[in-house]
């Protein structure tokens, strides 16, 4: 996955690239990924921009989290830092929580707790 | 960097920013004996000094690998003296280990519970030991220490989405300019660098260290591979990580920018300052289970290449630290800061509110690092915190192309 050695180079230089009329609270670390990073909980019912689209989300989503900059179909890989991290198992539409439930590690498979918390980072 | 202060010196040439007294079981069935004659001193927050520490290794099978740590940790710099505590029966080779203690210049006594008559009267003995070689030790030579003589290790454990983006990154910076500084930085973990391997590649100093490099973690994700779980605790996926992938990147960043000059395995000590990567996963078939069962497994191992103390950054909020060297808690999530601040030395959460920049936290983790090598406790220090695991593990030698020439 580091084989994106242009993109690499740019990792944690403190420089985020921009996403023009995104909510601030949602952090693009490379021009090439398809997800955005939770920078602050969101709560259920509440509206964020991504890139101009206003999106309601349908569940809390916690500091930390992963929401789909557009659309992205079953088996595309996940890009973020610009490096794929793993590929989804369900399609997703922009605004969309991507974690555990729709997408898949390309190594290992992640092990985690039979419950919600993993999901909505309801406890965090 | 102009920075220096008064460490320990030892007979070795070493130089140390604690002057601990261990008190070692060499098997579980010592364990609480060697805890009971710490007890005086270990806990701060039960208004001990912090500098009589229990540690050991629980199993009664012989290990070399085992016997290399607790070696390494006893004649470790932060280390002023050693109390062995032996049950009598078990089967770790106590006389070798007392000799290499005593090779190294330091005070060391052994304390077998049978022969001294049981649990009360070894309890009795070993405190009294403790209590004259704590005052004998305190008048230690000191010597002038700066970053060139610092060896400083970085672990995240507790990991989340925030780590990748605050607290690693930022521990990277501070590992760059200690660097710079000739300091020795060492950070790990090869199962948690899976999917990293080519890109670390070109960062080594030479092509064959770079192919020692993604050999190592090609090694990792075949052993994490038959054990069917990769490093990956389900916290991490309450915290909004979803892979081991995912998470390596995020763990990558607290390597910074620096060349790669060299590949550690378990007690190797860095010969010349620059950046070094611990090898943490065993050689050879998978035996013995999980390659570290915790993060504390792994901190002891940092401190056994050297490691004066080690940068710990979290996200869901660990609050360990460790026996015989220092832990600086970075704390990378805002929301865990808010909730547990006492735990926590730095807040790199304020870099997601805007509040500050990598380089920013990156400086006040080095002022944090000096700090602490002056004697200043850290958080976990002044809580307590002196956890400490040893298990099963085996290695072989690393090979010729690991090590910078000197």
């Amino acid at each position: 996955m580091c084989d994106q050695n242009a993109s690499m180079k740019d990792q944690g230089n403190g420089k985020s690239a921009m996403s023009v009329n995104t909510d601030k609270r949602l952090i693009l670390l490379d021009e090439t990924d398809n997800v955005l990073v939770v920078a602050a909980t969101l709560r259920a019912d509440e509206v964020v921009n991504i890139e101009g689209q206003p999106i309601t989300l349908h569940r809390r989503i916690g500091v930390g989290h992963k929401l789909a900059r557009r659309a992205i179909a079953v088996g595309e890989t996940v890009l973020k830092y610009g490096a794929p991290i793993g590929s989804m198992t369900e399609a997703v539409t922009a605004g969309g929580h991507v974690h555990v439930h729709n997408m898949k590690s390309d190594y290992i498979p992640t092990y985690t707790h039979d419950n919600q918390a993993a999901f909505t980072g309801a406890s965090s | 960097m102009n920075r220096a202060w008064q460490g320990w010196a030892r007979q070795d040439g070493r130089k140390g920013v604690r002057n601990l007294v261990a008190v070692v079981y060499l098997v579980e069935c010592a364990r609480h004996v060697a805890e009971a004659v710490a007890a005086p001193w270990r806990d701060p927050l039960s208004g001990g000094t912090g500098d009589v520490q229990a540690m050991g290794f629980p199993g009664c099978y012989p290990s070399a690998y085992g016997h290399r740590m607790l070696e390494r940790l006893l004649t470790h710099p932060n280390v002023g003296a050693v109390l062995l505590v032996s049950l009598g029966c078990e089967g770790f080779d106590k006389r070798r280990l007392a000799g290499a203690v005593e090779g190294s210049g330091r005070p060391v006594e052994v304390l077998t519970i049978q022969d001294a008559g049981g649990t009360r009267a070894a309890v009795e003995a070993g405190r009294v030991y403790v209590e004259r070689i704590r005052t004998e030790i305190a008048e230690g030579p000191r010597v002038e220490m700066t970053p060139a003589d610092l060896i400083v290790g970085t672990i995240c454990g507790g990991s989340d989405g925030t780590s990748g983006i605050t607290g690693n990154p930022a521990a990277g910076r501070a590992f760059d300019r200690l660097i710079e500084a000739g300091a020795a930085c060492i950070f790990e973990e090869t199962g948690e660098l899976i999917g990293c391997e080519r890109h670390m590649a070109a960062r080594a100093a030479t092509p064959e260290l770079g192919r020692e490099v993604e050999g190592a973690v090609h090694k990792a994700a075949r052993y994490y591979e038959t054990l069917g779980h990769a490093s990956f605790a389900a916290g991490n996926a309450d915290g909004g990580l979803t892979t081991i992938e995912e998470k390596s990147m995020g763990a990558y960043a607290k390597s910074g920018r620096s060349e790669i000059v060299g590949l550690l395995k378990p007690g190797d000590i860095p010969p010349t300052g620059g950046l070094y990567l611990l090898d943490v996963v065993p050689d050879g078939e998978v035996r013995f289970g999980f390659p570290n069962i915790n993060d504390n497994a792994e901190i002891a191992e940092l401190i056994a290449c050297g490691a004066h103390m080690v940068l710990f950054v979290t996200g869901r909020g660990s609050v360990v630290g460790s026996a015989c060297a220092p832990v600086i808690k970075i704390c990378a999530n805002p929301e865990t800061y808010a909730r547990m601040a006492d735990d926590m030395d730095i807040n790199a959460g304020r870099i997601l509110k805007g509040e500050a920049d990598l380089d920013e936290v990156g400086g006040e983790i080095l002022d944090a690092i000096f700090a602490t090598a002056g004697g200043a406790s850290t958080r976990s220090e002044a809580l307590g915190h002196q956890e400490f695991i040893l298990t099963y593990k085996s290695f072989e030698p690393i090979g010729p192309a690991c090590l910078p020439r000197q």
